[in-house]
Protein backbone atom coordinates (compact mmCIF):
# COMPACT_ATOMS: atom_id res chain seq x y z
CA UNK A 1 0.00 0.00 0.00
CA UNK A 2 1.94 2.72 -1.64
CA UNK A 3 1.75 5.97 0.25
CA UNK A 4 2.27 4.81 3.79
CA UNK A 5 4.98 5.33 5.94
CA UNK A 6 7.27 2.31 5.97
CA UNK A 7 7.41 2.12 9.09
CA UNK A 8 3.40 1.29 9.54
CA UNK A 9 3.38 -1.81 9.31
CA UNK A 10 5.93 -2.09 12.85
CA UNK A 11 3.24 -0.81 14.66
CA UNK A 12 0.58 -3.41 13.73
CA UNK A 13 3.31 -6.03 14.94
CA UNK A 14 4.19 -3.73 17.84
CA UNK A 15 2.28 -5.80 20.58
CA UNK A 16 4.02 -8.95 19.67
CA UNK A 17 7.41 -7.23 19.19
CA UNK A 18 6.95 -6.05 23.05
CA UNK A 19 5.56 -9.03 24.24
CA UNK A 20 8.53 -10.44 22.64
CA UNK A 21 10.81 -9.34 23.86
CA UNK A 22 9.46 -9.08 27.74
CA UNK A 23 7.67 -12.62 27.69
CA UNK A 24 10.18 -14.78 25.64
CA UNK A 25 13.14 -13.22 24.92
CA UNK A 26 14.32 -11.67 28.28
CA UNK A 27 13.64 -14.94 29.94
CA UNK A 28 15.23 -17.05 27.86
CA UNK A 29 18.46 -14.93 28.32
CA UNK A 30 17.32 -14.66 31.71
CA UNK A 31 16.94 -18.75 32.50
CA UNK A 32 20.41 -18.96 30.57
CA UNK A 33 21.90 -16.84 33.01
CA UNK A 34 20.45 -18.33 35.86
CA UNK A 35 21.62 -21.79 35.24
CA UNK A 36 25.03 -20.70 36.15
CA UNK A 37 23.83 -19.56 39.76
CA UNK A 38 22.89 -20.33 42.67
CA UNK A 39 19.08 -18.46 43.41
CA UNK A 40 17.16 -19.51 46.23
CA UNK A 41 14.74 -16.51 45.80
CA UNK A 42 15.35 -15.45 49.63
CA UNK A 43 19.03 -13.50 48.35
CA UNK A 44 20.44 -12.14 45.11
CA UNK A 45 21.82 -14.78 42.74
CA UNK A 46 25.05 -16.02 43.15
CA UNK A 47 27.20 -16.77 40.47
CA UNK A 48 28.53 -20.40 40.77
CA UNK A 49 29.71 -20.86 37.14
CA UNK A 50 29.45 -24.01 35.89
CA UNK A 51 28.46 -25.97 39.24
CA UNK A 52 25.05 -26.92 38.91
CA UNK A 53 26.06 -28.54 35.32
CA UNK A 54 28.84 -30.46 36.79
CA UNK A 55 26.06 -31.82 39.68
CA UNK A 56 23.74 -32.80 37.16
CA UNK A 57 26.09 -34.83 35.35
CA UNK A 58 28.24 -36.32 37.82
CA UNK A 59 26.55 -36.53 40.91
CA UNK A 60 22.70 -36.37 40.95
CA UNK A 61 21.28 -39.69 40.13
CA UNK A 62 17.57 -38.34 40.74
CA UNK A 63 18.41 -36.31 37.02
CA UNK A 64 20.03 -39.60 35.36
CA UNK A 65 17.30 -41.10 35.73
CA UNK A 66 14.84 -38.39 34.89
CA UNK A 67 16.46 -37.94 31.66
CA UNK A 68 16.29 -41.99 31.23
CA UNK A 69 12.95 -41.89 31.74
CA UNK A 70 11.99 -38.69 29.40
CA UNK A 71 13.79 -40.38 26.43
CA UNK A 72 12.15 -43.70 27.12
CA UNK A 73 8.72 -41.84 26.79
CA UNK A 74 9.63 -39.80 23.84
CA UNK A 75 10.84 -41.97 21.65
CA UNK A 76 8.09 -44.99 22.84
CA UNK A 77 4.86 -42.31 22.41
CA UNK A 78 6.28 -39.92 19.40
CA UNK A 79 6.66 -43.01 17.26
CA UNK A 80 3.74 -44.92 18.37
CA UNK A 81 1.21 -42.40 18.38
CA UNK A 82 1.69 -41.06 15.01
CA UNK A 83 2.03 -44.71 13.28
CA UNK A 84 -1.23 -45.27 14.75
CA UNK A 85 -2.32 -41.43 13.57
CA UNK A 86 -1.34 -42.18 9.88
CA UNK A 87 -2.84 -45.79 10.01
CA UNK A 88 -6.37 -44.87 10.80
CA UNK A 89 -6.19 -41.60 8.34
CA UNK A 90 -5.49 -43.94 5.49
CA UNK A 91 -8.17 -46.05 6.21
CA UNK A 92 -10.10 -42.90 6.52
CA UNK A 93 -9.12 -41.97 3.01
CA UNK A 94 -10.79 -44.69 1.34
CA UNK A 95 -14.13 -42.99 0.21
CA UNK A 96 -16.13 -43.80 3.64
CA UNK A 97 -19.39 -43.36 4.19
CA UNK A 98 -19.91 -41.72 8.10
CA UNK A 99 -16.38 -40.65 7.91
CA UNK A 100 -17.38 -37.03 9.44
CA UNK A 101 -18.60 -39.23 12.85
CA UNK A 102 -15.25 -41.37 12.69
CA UNK A 103 -13.38 -37.82 12.61
CA UNK A 104 -15.42 -36.73 15.72
CA UNK A 105 -14.69 -39.52 17.48
CA UNK A 106 -11.36 -40.21 16.75
CA UNK A 107 -10.89 -36.15 17.45
CA UNK A 108 -12.22 -35.67 20.86
CA UNK A 109 -10.26 -37.25 22.70
CA UNK A 110 -7.54 -34.68 21.37
CA UNK A 111 -9.78 -31.94 22.63
CA UNK A 112 -9.78 -33.19 25.77
CA UNK A 113 -6.92 -35.30 26.51
CA UNK A 114 -4.81 -32.31 28.08
CA UNK A 115 -7.12 -31.98 30.74
CA UNK A 116 -6.81 -32.75 34.29
CA UNK A 117 -10.45 -34.41 34.34
CA UNK A 118 -9.02 -36.94 31.62
CA UNK A 119 -5.72 -37.51 33.92
CA UNK A 120 -8.21 -38.60 36.64
CA UNK A 121 -10.23 -40.88 34.59
CA UNK A 122 -7.27 -42.72 33.51
CA UNK A 123 -6.46 -43.09 37.05
CA UNK A 124 -9.73 -44.76 37.81
CA UNK A 125 -10.07 -47.01 34.29
CA UNK A 126 -6.52 -48.18 35.12
CA UNK A 127 -6.23 -48.51 38.72
CA UNK A 128 -6.44 -52.31 39.92
CA UNK A 129 -9.88 -52.87 39.64
CA UNK A 130 -10.14 -50.37 36.92
CA UNK A 131 -12.39 -50.45 33.92
CA UNK A 132 -9.86 -51.98 32.05
CA UNK A 133 -8.66 -54.98 34.34
CA UNK A 134 -12.40 -55.64 34.91
CA UNK A 135 -12.83 -56.04 30.78
CA UNK A 136 -9.57 -57.90 30.50
CA UNK A 137 -10.59 -60.64 33.00
CA UNK A 138 -14.22 -60.31 31.71
CA UNK A 139 -12.43 -62.33 28.30
CA UNK A 140 -10.27 -64.33 30.61
CA UNK A 141 -7.09 -62.52 31.01
CA UNK A 142 -5.15 -61.59 33.85
CA UNK A 143 -5.51 -57.77 34.82
CA UNK A 144 -2.36 -55.87 34.72
CA UNK A 145 -0.72 -53.96 37.62
CA UNK A 146 -0.69 -50.52 35.15
CA UNK A 147 0.85 -47.96 37.98
CA UNK A 148 2.18 -49.85 40.85
CA UNK A 149 4.61 -51.49 38.63
CA UNK A 150 7.81 -49.64 37.53
CA UNK A 151 8.07 -51.28 34.70
CA UNK A 152 4.39 -51.05 33.20
CA UNK A 153 3.74 -47.08 34.82
CA UNK A 154 5.47 -45.00 31.81
CA UNK A 155 3.48 -46.86 29.33
CA UNK A 156 0.01 -46.61 30.75
CA UNK A 157 1.23 -42.31 30.49
CA UNK A 158 2.45 -42.89 26.91
CA UNK A 159 -1.02 -44.58 25.93
CA UNK A 160 -2.69 -41.42 27.42
CA UNK A 161 -0.85 -39.77 24.61
CA UNK A 162 -1.68 -41.59 22.23
CA UNK A 163 -4.84 -41.83 23.00
CA UNK A 164 -5.04 -38.27 21.90
CA UNK A 165 -3.81 -39.08 18.46
CA UNK A 166 -6.48 -37.14 16.58
CA UNK A 167 -4.70 -33.88 16.08
CA UNK A 168 -1.95 -35.75 14.28
CA UNK A 169 -4.79 -37.73 12.23
CA UNK A 170 -6.59 -35.05 11.21
CA UNK A 171 -3.25 -33.36 9.82
CA UNK A 172 -2.50 -36.36 7.72
CA UNK A 173 -6.15 -37.29 6.64
CA UNK A 174 -6.05 -33.14 4.90
CA UNK A 175 -2.85 -34.44 3.40
CA UNK A 176 -3.86 -37.37 2.49
CA UNK A 177 -7.05 -35.98 0.76
CA UNK A 178 -4.80 -33.27 -1.45
CA UNK A 179 -2.80 -36.09 -3.30
CA UNK A 180 -3.54 -36.23 -6.83
CA UNK A 181 -5.57 -39.12 -7.98
CA UNK A 182 -4.65 -39.40 -11.14
CA UNK A 183 -1.16 -40.53 -10.04
CA UNK A 184 -2.74 -43.61 -8.71
CA UNK A 185 -4.38 -44.12 -11.67
CA UNK A 186 -1.31 -43.95 -13.43
CA UNK A 187 0.70 -46.33 -11.31
CA UNK A 188 -2.38 -49.12 -11.09
CA UNK A 189 -2.34 -49.12 -14.79
CA UNK A 190 1.75 -49.66 -14.72
CA UNK A 191 0.54 -52.35 -12.48
CA UNK A 192 1.58 -51.60 -9.16
CA UNK A 193 -0.38 -53.18 -6.38
CA UNK A 194 -1.74 -51.44 -3.28
CA UNK A 195 1.25 -51.58 -0.91
CA UNK A 196 2.93 -50.11 -3.54
CA UNK A 197 0.62 -47.28 -4.20
CA UNK A 198 1.18 -46.16 -0.97
CA UNK A 199 4.80 -46.96 -0.50
CA UNK A 200 5.98 -44.64 -3.54
CA UNK A 201 3.21 -42.31 -4.16
CA UNK A 202 1.26 -41.54 -0.79
CA UNK A 203 4.16 -41.75 1.73
CA UNK A 204 6.97 -39.47 -0.29
CA UNK A 205 3.85 -37.02 -0.93
CA UNK A 206 3.05 -36.65 3.02
CA UNK A 207 6.43 -36.53 3.68
CA UNK A 208 6.26 -32.88 4.65
CA UNK A 209 3.33 -33.22 7.00
CA UNK A 210 5.11 -36.37 8.92
CA UNK A 211 8.05 -34.04 8.88
CA UNK A 212 5.39 -31.13 11.07
CA UNK A 213 3.67 -34.09 12.89
CA UNK A 214 7.06 -35.72 14.07
CA UNK A 215 8.70 -32.21 15.20
CA UNK A 216 5.49 -31.27 17.15
CA UNK A 217 4.86 -34.11 18.89
CA UNK A 218 8.57 -34.24 20.04
CA UNK A 219 8.70 -31.37 21.38
CA UNK A 220 5.27 -31.59 23.22
CA UNK A 221 6.58 -35.01 24.71
CA UNK A 222 9.71 -33.88 25.74
CA UNK A 223 7.45 -30.96 28.00
CA UNK A 224 4.70 -33.21 29.42
CA UNK A 225 3.72 -32.52 32.36
CA UNK A 226 -0.10 -32.65 33.57
CA UNK A 227 -0.09 -37.00 32.91
CA UNK A 228 2.68 -37.82 35.24
CA UNK A 229 2.09 -35.19 37.84
CA UNK A 230 -1.87 -35.99 38.01
CA UNK A 231 -1.77 -39.91 37.70
CA UNK A 232 1.45 -41.23 38.93
CA UNK A 233 2.91 -37.92 40.63
CA UNK A 234 6.47 -39.56 38.95
CA UNK A 235 6.41 -42.45 41.12
CA UNK A 236 6.89 -45.86 41.43
CA UNK A 237 10.35 -45.75 41.70
CA UNK A 238 10.31 -42.32 39.67
CA UNK A 239 9.78 -44.55 36.78
CA UNK A 240 7.51 -42.00 34.88
CA UNK A 241 9.16 -38.61 37.01
CA UNK A 242 10.10 -36.84 33.32
CA UNK A 243 12.17 -33.56 33.19
CA UNK A 244 9.40 -31.22 33.46
CA UNK A 245 8.55 -32.83 37.04
CA UNK A 246 11.96 -32.52 38.25
CA UNK A 247 12.33 -28.98 37.09
CA UNK A 248 9.09 -28.05 38.27
CA UNK A 249 9.87 -29.10 41.78
CA UNK A 250 13.00 -28.03 41.65
CA UNK A 251 11.84 -24.51 41.22
CA UNK A 252 8.28 -24.47 42.83
CA UNK A 253 8.92 -26.77 45.15
CA UNK A 254 12.71 -26.54 46.99
CA UNK A 255 12.91 -22.70 45.13
CA UNK A 256 16.58 -24.31 43.62
CA UNK A 257 16.15 -21.83 40.80
CA UNK A 258 19.31 -21.85 39.54
CA UNK A 259 19.34 -25.78 39.31
CA UNK A 260 16.06 -25.84 38.09
CA UNK A 261 17.16 -23.18 35.20
CA UNK A 262 20.06 -25.74 34.38
CA UNK A 263 17.82 -28.74 34.01
CA UNK A 264 15.84 -26.90 31.86
CA UNK A 265 18.61 -25.73 29.57
CA UNK A 266 19.63 -29.31 29.27
CA UNK A 267 16.38 -29.95 27.84
CA UNK A 268 16.21 -27.22 25.53
CA UNK A 269 19.35 -28.03 24.17
CA UNK A 270 18.35 -31.75 23.70
CA UNK A 271 14.79 -30.53 21.71
CA UNK A 272 16.96 -28.24 19.78
CA UNK A 273 19.59 -30.76 18.96
CA UNK A 274 16.73 -33.47 17.86
CA UNK A 275 15.11 -30.75 16.07
CA UNK A 276 18.15 -29.53 13.58
CA UNK A 277 18.74 -33.29 13.12
CA UNK A 278 15.47 -33.71 12.07
CA UNK A 279 15.89 -30.67 9.88
CA UNK A 280 19.06 -31.80 8.62
CA UNK A 281 17.96 -34.82 7.66
CA UNK A 282 14.71 -33.46 6.51
CA UNK A 283 16.73 -32.50 2.74
CA UNK A 284 17.37 -36.61 2.38
CA UNK A 285 13.75 -37.35 2.74
CA UNK A 286 10.86 -35.00 2.56
CA UNK A 287 9.38 -34.21 -0.14
CA UNK A 288 8.69 -30.96 -1.77
CA UNK A 289 6.11 -30.12 -4.51
CA UNK A 290 7.92 -28.47 -7.26
CA UNK A 291 11.49 -29.87 -6.40
CA UNK A 292 13.20 -31.40 -8.99
CA UNK A 293 14.10 -34.14 -7.24
CA UNK A 294 11.70 -37.07 -7.94
CA UNK B 1 -6.45 -42.73 -29.65
CA UNK B 2 -10.09 -43.45 -30.93
CA UNK B 3 -10.11 -46.76 -30.59
CA UNK B 4 -11.70 -48.49 -27.49
CA UNK B 5 -9.86 -51.38 -25.72
CA UNK B 6 -11.77 -54.93 -26.29
CA UNK B 7 -12.85 -55.81 -23.32
CA UNK B 8 -12.71 -59.81 -23.30
CA UNK B 9 -15.17 -62.45 -20.99
CA UNK B 10 -11.58 -62.52 -18.90
CA UNK B 11 -11.61 -58.73 -17.72
CA UNK B 12 -15.16 -59.05 -16.87
CA UNK B 13 -14.56 -61.84 -14.22
CA UNK B 14 -11.71 -60.06 -13.27
CA UNK B 15 -13.59 -57.29 -12.19
CA UNK B 16 -15.84 -59.01 -10.78
CA UNK B 17 -13.38 -60.95 -8.28
CA UNK B 18 -12.16 -56.87 -7.63
CA UNK B 19 -15.25 -55.62 -6.71
CA UNK B 20 -16.00 -58.93 -4.32
CA UNK B 21 -12.94 -58.12 -3.05
CA UNK B 22 -13.36 -54.07 -2.54
CA UNK B 23 -16.61 -55.03 -0.55
CA UNK B 24 -15.04 -57.45 1.77
CA UNK B 25 -12.33 -54.78 2.35
CA UNK B 26 -14.74 -52.58 2.89
CA UNK B 27 -16.59 -54.21 5.67
CA UNK B 28 -12.79 -54.67 7.04
CA UNK B 29 -12.15 -51.32 7.23
CA UNK B 30 -15.41 -50.01 8.59
CA UNK B 31 -15.10 -52.82 11.35
CA UNK B 32 -11.64 -51.91 12.25
CA UNK B 33 -12.66 -48.32 12.36
CA UNK B 34 -15.77 -48.62 14.86
CA UNK B 35 -13.48 -51.18 17.02
CA UNK B 36 -10.87 -48.08 17.60
CA UNK B 37 -13.87 -45.75 17.84
CA UNK B 38 -15.43 -47.63 20.53
CA UNK B 39 -12.07 -47.67 22.46
CA UNK B 40 -11.36 -44.02 22.15
CA UNK B 41 -14.93 -42.89 23.24
CA UNK B 42 -15.59 -45.74 25.77
CA UNK B 43 -13.86 -44.28 28.32
CA UNK B 44 -15.77 -41.09 28.28
CA UNK B 45 -19.00 -42.69 27.98
CA UNK B 46 -18.01 -44.85 31.01
CA UNK B 47 -17.18 -42.04 32.78
CA UNK B 48 -20.25 -39.75 32.28
CA UNK B 49 -22.06 -43.33 33.31
CA UNK B 50 -19.73 -43.95 36.20
CA UNK B 51 -20.65 -40.38 37.72
CA UNK B 52 -24.13 -41.83 38.37
CA UNK B 53 -23.17 -44.94 40.12
CA UNK B 54 -22.73 -45.40 43.85
CA UNK B 55 -19.26 -45.66 45.10
CA UNK B 56 -19.41 -49.61 45.54
CA UNK B 57 -20.42 -49.91 41.99
CA UNK B 58 -17.53 -48.25 40.08
CA UNK B 59 -15.32 -50.57 40.50
CA UNK B 60 -17.50 -53.80 40.53
CA UNK B 61 -19.05 -53.68 36.74
CA UNK B 62 -17.26 -52.69 33.43
CA UNK B 63 -20.83 -51.74 32.08
CA UNK B 64 -21.21 -47.45 31.77
CA UNK B 65 -24.95 -48.07 32.80
CA UNK B 66 -25.86 -47.25 36.71
CA UNK B 67 -27.70 -49.93 38.32
CA UNK B 68 -29.29 -47.86 40.96
CA UNK B 69 -28.61 -43.95 39.56
CA UNK B 70 -27.87 -41.21 42.22
CA UNK B 71 -26.74 -37.70 41.66
CA UNK B 72 -25.24 -37.58 45.31
CA UNK B 73 -21.68 -37.36 43.28
CA UNK B 74 -22.36 -33.87 42.13
CA UNK B 75 -24.47 -32.95 44.99
CA UNK B 76 -21.30 -33.74 47.41
CA UNK B 77 -19.27 -32.90 44.60
CA UNK B 78 -20.38 -29.53 43.86
CA UNK B 79 -19.83 -28.51 47.76
CA UNK B 80 -16.55 -29.07 47.66
CA UNK B 81 -14.27 -29.53 50.53
CA UNK B 82 -13.67 -25.50 50.38
CA UNK B 83 -15.40 -22.63 51.81
CA UNK B 84 -16.63 -22.37 47.72
CA UNK B 85 -19.02 -24.38 45.75
CA UNK B 86 -18.08 -25.47 41.93
CA UNK B 87 -19.49 -22.50 40.99
CA UNK B 88 -17.34 -20.56 41.77
CA UNK B 89 -14.06 -22.38 39.86
CA UNK B 90 -15.96 -21.81 37.27
CA UNK B 91 -16.57 -18.45 37.26
CA UNK B 92 -12.42 -18.35 37.57
CA UNK B 93 -11.83 -20.55 34.83
CA UNK B 94 -14.44 -18.06 32.84
CA UNK B 95 -12.80 -14.92 34.34
CA UNK B 96 -9.31 -16.18 32.65
CA UNK B 97 -10.45 -17.50 29.45
CA UNK B 98 -12.70 -14.89 28.31
CA UNK B 99 -10.41 -11.80 28.49
CA UNK B 100 -7.30 -14.02 27.46
CA UNK B 101 -9.37 -15.05 24.07
CA UNK B 102 -10.53 -11.41 23.37
CA UNK B 103 -6.78 -10.04 23.76
CA UNK B 104 -5.66 -13.23 21.72
CA UNK B 105 -8.08 -12.71 19.08
CA UNK B 106 -6.90 -8.53 18.74
CA UNK B 107 -3.80 -8.61 19.31
CA UNK B 108 -2.77 -11.82 16.51
CA UNK B 109 -5.25 -9.78 14.08
CA UNK B 110 -3.45 -6.68 14.12
CA UNK B 111 0.16 -8.47 14.13
CA UNK B 112 -0.93 -11.00 11.53
CA UNK B 113 -2.69 -8.23 9.21
CA UNK B 114 0.87 -6.28 10.07
CA UNK B 115 2.79 -9.56 8.62
CA UNK B 116 0.80 -10.43 5.64
CA UNK B 117 0.63 -7.03 4.48
CA UNK B 118 3.07 -4.68 5.02
CA UNK B 119 6.88 -4.15 4.42
CA UNK B 120 9.00 -2.72 6.91
CA UNK B 121 12.53 -2.60 8.17
CA UNK B 122 13.49 -5.95 10.23
CA UNK B 123 10.45 -7.80 8.97
CA UNK B 124 12.15 -11.13 7.90
CA UNK B 125 13.79 -11.30 11.17
CA UNK B 126 11.02 -10.35 13.03
CA UNK B 127 8.76 -13.17 11.27
CA UNK B 128 11.41 -15.69 11.70
CA UNK B 129 11.16 -15.11 15.52
CA UNK B 130 7.49 -16.38 15.04
CA UNK B 131 8.30 -19.29 13.67
CA UNK B 132 10.93 -19.66 16.37
CA UNK B 133 8.69 -19.06 19.52
CA UNK B 134 6.60 -22.05 17.46
CA UNK B 135 9.15 -24.56 18.51
CA UNK B 136 10.67 -22.90 21.47
CA UNK B 137 9.63 -24.89 24.17
CA UNK B 138 7.99 -23.08 27.35
CA UNK B 139 9.85 -25.08 30.26
CA UNK B 140 13.00 -22.85 28.97
CA UNK B 141 11.48 -19.64 29.83
CA UNK B 142 9.07 -20.28 32.40
CA UNK B 143 11.22 -19.50 35.28
CA UNK B 144 12.44 -16.41 34.52
CA UNK B 145 8.63 -15.27 33.79
CA UNK B 146 7.90 -16.58 36.99
CA UNK B 147 10.51 -14.11 38.63
CA UNK B 148 9.26 -11.45 36.49
CA UNK B 149 5.33 -11.39 37.51
CA UNK B 150 6.95 -11.79 41.32
CA UNK B 151 8.87 -8.89 41.15
CA UNK B 152 5.70 -6.72 39.33
CA UNK B 153 3.46 -8.26 42.30
CA UNK B 154 1.54 -9.60 39.98
CA UNK B 155 1.18 -13.74 41.87
CA UNK B 156 -1.68 -14.68 42.68
CA UNK B 157 -3.94 -12.53 40.03
CA UNK B 158 -4.75 -13.47 36.39
CA UNK B 159 -2.86 -11.07 34.95
CA UNK B 160 0.16 -13.25 34.19
CA UNK B 161 -2.20 -15.79 32.22
CA UNK B 162 -3.67 -12.73 30.42
CA UNK B 163 -0.69 -10.13 28.91
CA UNK B 164 1.34 -12.69 27.49
CA UNK B 165 -1.55 -13.75 25.10
CA UNK B 166 -2.87 -10.42 24.69
CA UNK B 167 0.05 -9.58 23.43
CA UNK B 168 0.51 -11.94 20.63
CA UNK B 169 2.51 -14.33 22.35
CA UNK B 170 0.37 -17.47 20.95
CA UNK B 171 3.00 -17.24 18.08
CA UNK B 172 1.06 -20.46 16.50
CA UNK B 173 -2.05 -18.30 16.43
CA UNK B 174 -0.11 -15.33 14.77
CA UNK B 175 1.09 -17.97 12.18
CA UNK B 176 -2.36 -19.39 11.80
CA UNK B 177 -3.78 -16.50 11.10
CA UNK B 178 -1.02 -15.20 8.35
CA UNK B 179 -1.88 -18.38 6.49
CA UNK B 180 -5.69 -17.02 5.98
CA UNK B 181 -4.82 -13.38 4.99
CA UNK B 182 -1.89 -14.75 2.59
CA UNK B 183 -4.97 -17.32 0.82
CA UNK B 184 -7.47 -13.91 0.73
CA UNK B 185 -7.11 -11.71 -2.47
CA UNK B 186 -6.15 -8.16 -1.86
CA UNK B 187 -8.69 -6.25 -4.26
CA UNK B 188 -11.59 -5.49 -2.06
CA UNK B 189 -8.81 -3.80 0.52
CA UNK B 190 -7.27 -1.70 -2.25
CA UNK B 191 -10.72 -0.65 -3.34
CA UNK B 192 -10.95 0.54 -0.16
CA UNK B 193 -7.63 2.47 0.02
CA UNK B 194 -9.11 4.16 -3.28
CA UNK B 195 -11.85 5.64 -1.44
CA UNK B 196 -10.21 7.15 1.28
CA UNK B 197 -10.28 4.34 3.82
CA UNK B 198 -6.66 4.05 6.67
CA UNK B 199 -5.21 0.95 6.97
CA UNK B 200 -6.73 0.44 10.50
CA UNK B 201 -10.19 1.33 8.76
CA UNK B 202 -9.44 -1.27 5.93
CA UNK B 203 -8.47 -3.85 8.49
CA UNK B 204 -11.74 -3.77 10.85
CA UNK B 205 -14.24 -3.05 7.72
CA UNK B 206 -12.73 -5.40 5.06
CA UNK B 207 -10.44 -7.85 6.65
CA UNK B 208 -11.63 -9.04 9.86
CA UNK B 209 -15.35 -9.74 8.33
CA UNK B 210 -13.34 -11.88 5.70
CA UNK B 211 -11.27 -13.11 8.76
CA UNK B 212 -14.37 -14.25 11.14
CA UNK B 213 -13.90 -17.84 10.40
CA UNK B 214 -10.55 -18.06 10.74
CA UNK B 215 -10.79 -16.07 14.03
CA UNK B 216 -13.25 -18.31 15.31
CA UNK B 217 -11.15 -20.78 15.26
CA UNK B 218 -8.20 -18.81 16.63
CA UNK B 219 -11.05 -18.12 19.90
CA UNK B 220 -12.20 -21.77 20.00
CA UNK B 221 -8.40 -23.04 19.91
CA UNK B 222 -7.43 -20.99 23.38
CA UNK B 223 -10.74 -21.66 24.58
CA UNK B 224 -9.57 -25.34 24.99
CA UNK B 225 -6.19 -24.58 25.78
CA UNK B 226 -6.53 -22.41 28.39
CA UNK B 227 -9.39 -25.05 30.17
CA UNK B 228 -6.96 -27.04 29.93
CA UNK B 229 -4.05 -25.47 31.09
CA UNK B 230 -2.88 -26.66 34.00
CA UNK B 231 0.73 -25.67 34.78
CA UNK B 232 0.06 -22.25 34.40
CA UNK B 233 -2.49 -21.87 37.32
CA UNK B 234 -0.05 -23.75 39.44
CA UNK B 235 2.49 -21.61 39.24
CA UNK B 236 1.10 -18.01 39.65
CA UNK B 237 -2.48 -19.00 41.43
CA UNK B 238 -1.58 -19.74 45.05
CA UNK B 239 -5.43 -18.96 47.16
CA UNK B 240 -8.28 -21.24 46.36
CA UNK B 241 -10.22 -18.30 45.55
CA UNK B 242 -8.68 -17.58 42.54
CA UNK B 243 -8.88 -21.47 41.52
CA UNK B 244 -9.94 -22.47 37.78
CA UNK B 245 -11.36 -26.18 37.69
CA UNK B 246 -8.05 -27.37 36.60
CA UNK B 247 -6.58 -26.77 39.92
CA UNK B 248 -9.95 -27.45 41.58
CA UNK B 249 -10.17 -30.70 40.67
CA UNK B 250 -6.47 -31.46 41.72
CA UNK B 251 -7.68 -30.05 44.99
CA UNK B 252 -10.75 -32.37 45.41
CA UNK B 253 -8.69 -35.48 44.61
CA UNK B 254 -5.83 -34.48 47.06
CA UNK B 255 -8.62 -33.65 49.95
CA UNK B 256 -11.63 -35.78 49.41
CA UNK B 257 -11.61 -39.02 51.36
CA UNK B 258 -10.31 -41.68 49.43
CA UNK B 259 -13.42 -43.20 48.72
CA UNK B 260 -15.54 -40.65 47.57
CA UNK B 261 -14.89 -41.46 43.91
CA UNK B 262 -17.97 -40.56 42.28
CA UNK B 263 -17.70 -37.04 43.50
CA UNK B 264 -14.34 -37.12 41.73
CA UNK B 265 -15.89 -38.47 38.77
CA UNK B 266 -19.01 -36.32 38.60
CA UNK B 267 -16.81 -33.16 38.58
CA UNK B 268 -14.77 -34.22 36.44
CA UNK B 269 -17.64 -34.82 34.05
CA UNK B 270 -18.78 -30.98 34.84
CA UNK B 271 -14.78 -29.88 34.34
CA UNK B 272 -15.03 -31.28 30.70
CA UNK B 273 -19.12 -30.41 29.37
CA UNK B 274 -18.07 -26.59 28.33
CA UNK B 275 -14.96 -28.00 25.68
CA UNK B 276 -17.27 -30.80 24.76
CA UNK B 277 -20.37 -28.54 24.04
CA UNK B 278 -18.04 -25.72 22.86
CA UNK B 279 -16.19 -28.68 20.62
CA UNK B 280 -19.62 -29.93 18.89
CA UNK B 281 -21.59 -26.72 18.22
CA UNK B 282 -18.34 -25.70 16.39
CA UNK B 283 -16.75 -28.73 15.10
CA UNK B 284 -16.13 -27.58 11.90
CA UNK B 285 -14.12 -24.44 12.50
CA UNK B 286 -11.41 -26.83 14.38
CA UNK B 287 -11.64 -29.37 11.18
CA UNK B 288 -10.63 -26.19 9.79
CA UNK B 289 -8.49 -24.37 11.46
CA UNK B 290 -6.43 -27.78 11.69
CA UNK B 291 -6.01 -28.41 8.41
CA UNK B 292 -4.75 -25.08 7.62
CA UNK B 293 -2.31 -24.17 10.09
CA UNK B 294 -1.44 -27.65 11.90
CA UNK B 295 -1.51 -27.53 15.15
CA UNK B 296 -0.39 -29.01 18.53
CA UNK B 297 -2.83 -31.20 21.41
Amino acid sequence: MGGDSKYLGLWYVAPYVIGLLLFTAFPFIASFYLSFTDYDLLSKPEWTGLDNYQKLFTRDRTFDKSLKVTLVYVFMTVPLKLAFALFIAVILNYRLRAIGLFRTAFYVPSILGGSIAIAVLWRYIFADTGLVNMMLEGIGLEGVNWFGDPENALFTISLLRCWQFGSAMVIFLAALQSVDKSLYEAASIDGANKWQLFRYITLPLITPVIFFNLIMQTVQAFQEFNGPYIITEGGPLKSTYLLPLYIYDKAFKSFDMGYASAIAWVLFVIIMVLTLIAFWSSKKWVYYAGDKRS
Amino acid sequence: MTAMPQISADTLANMEKQRRRTRISSAFRYSLLIIVGLIMVYPLIWMFGASFKTNAEIFSSPSFWPKEPTVQGYIDGWKTSTPYTFAKFFMNSMMIIIPKMIGTAISCTLVAYGFARFDFPFKKIIFSTVIATLLLPNVVTRIPQYLLFRDIGWLDSFLPLWVPSALAGDAFFVFMLIQFLRAIPRDMEEAARVDGANTLQTLIYIVVPMLTPALISVCLFQFMWTMNDFLGPLIYLSSVENYPISLALKLSIDTTEAFAWNQILAMSCLALAPSLIVFFMAQKYFIEGISTGGVKG
